[in-house]
């Protein structure tokens, strides 16, 4: 659907599309020039992009295209549709602490070392907002409060071990 | 390299609680260390022994060679008043005196004279861009505003260790970050070791390391920073 909103911008080649997108979007990730000619052909075939006339000599890289009506309104609907909100629980450090407690292990221990590990992926992401443009400083805002988030989980399950140890060990 | 602070077998009780129970630590110079933990996890009572606030029932500070936990409160106070600076998390600015004349105050206590501490302090809000709140009384500044100010109250008598005890706590999202940017800058450029309380871990990201703080015990009995 990001191919899709940019290219109801402004008409472009999939190069140039490559590229807008990684100014934007790809820079931990640059999204492959495959991937990016066949979501063009995909959504071609969906009717929601639609390719100009070729120029001439003109090769896969040399076809520019094209929103459709039917394009814009997909990407209406993508835009005010609400994504649902995530509730992916760590489900591996929920399933360590719970082993750790059943076979007697400190979990208080393998918390502390999770919370030194999202500590350090924090402070990774404060280093790199130091000086860069405002665009990256979002990225970097909402990459750490998620994993705020997380320590936020982590910081009460280490409180509330000794009731969730209770739970587990008592028959 | 021998750690500007050094912290062995600290232990202290309150009443029948134990706040501290047993910590070694070190930090260098230039360091810039978060302090987390639970609440009444014994935090505030390390950075008070630390900082000569309050004196360990057993075991010993050194600060940059001085053994602190041995000093009289008299010296103590003379050392909190020279080598420490101290920030929290609501300014605690003296409100019936003006932006700059709180940045004085340190100056004055030391013993320069008014002309030469109100020049160091303007100089001071020139740094945090808050020249124009100079004649403000804290009442009249914003929580940021008065944030920076009591940072520049506390860095003005150019002290090698910064306590903060939680000083975004009481900031939106924004103005935390500002007031750490401008903070981390301050302390960085004049080689100062910053010792910080906080429970946000997006504070603690600012640090170079953190230390965690749990029933008055270093986080996993780690001795942090011990080489």
């Amino acid at each position: 659907m990001t191919l899709l909103g940019l290219l109801s911008v402004e008409p472009s080649y999939g190069y140039d599309l490559k590229h807008t997108y990684d100014r934007y979007f790809g820079v931990r990730k640059p999204v492959a020039f495959g991937q990016v000619y066949a979501t063009l052909a995909r959504m071609t075939r969906d009717e929601q992009i639609l390719a100009l006339a070729d120029e001439a000599g003109g090769g896969p890289d040399r076809k520019k295209y094209q929103v459709t009506d039917l394009g814009r309104t997909r990407v209406s609907q993508w835009m005010f549709t609400p994504d649902v909100p995530s509730e992916t629980l760590q489900s591996n450090l929920f399933a360590k602490t719970i082993i750790a407690l059943l076979i007697n292990d400190n979990a208080d221990r393998l918390l502390d070392v999770q919370r030194i590990e999202h500590l350090a992926r924090m402070r990774e992401l404060t280093r790199e907002k130091q000086g860069a443009d405002v665009m990256r400083m979002l990225l970097c805002d909402h990459a750490l409060f998620h994993i705020e988030a997380d320590l936020r989980w982590i910081d009460l399950t280490a409180a509330r071990l000794t009731q969730l140890r209770n739970e587990i060990t008592l028959p | 390299m021998t750690a500007l602070i050094q912290a062995r077998g600290l232990r202290k009780s309150f009443g029948t609680t134990d706040a501290l129970r047993g910590i070694d630590l070190d930090i260098h110079r230039g360091e810039v260390i978060a302090v987390m933990g639970p609440s009444g996890s014994g935090k505030s009572s390390l950075l008070h022994c630390l900082a000569g606030v309050l004196v360990p029932d057993s075991g010993t500070v050194i600060v940059d060679g001085i053994t602190v936990s041995a000093l009289n409160e008299a010296r103590r106070s003379a050392l909190r008043l020279t080598e420490f600076g101290f920030v929290f998390q609501f300014g605690q600015l003296l409100p019936d005196l003006t932006a700059v004349d709180n940045i004085t105050i340190p100056l004055l206590l030391g013993g320069m004279r008014r002309r030469q501490a109100l020049k160091e302090a303007h100089g001071w809000l020139d740094r945090l861009g808050l020249e124009t709140a100079a004649a403000k009384l804290p009442g009249e500044l914003s929580g940021g505003e008065a944030q920076r100010i009591a940072i520049a109250r506390a860095l003005v008598a150019h002290p090698s260790v910064l306590f903060a005890d939680e000083p975004t706590g009481s900031l939106d999202s924004l103005a935390a970050e500002n007031v750490l940017t401008a903070m981390l800058e301050l302390v960085r450029q004049a080689g100062t070791t910053l010792v910080m309380i906080t429970h946000d871990p997006r504070t603690a990201a600012y640090a170079d390391r953190e230390i965690i703080v749990r029933d008055g015990q270093l986080a996993a009995g780690d001795r942090v920073g011990i080489s």
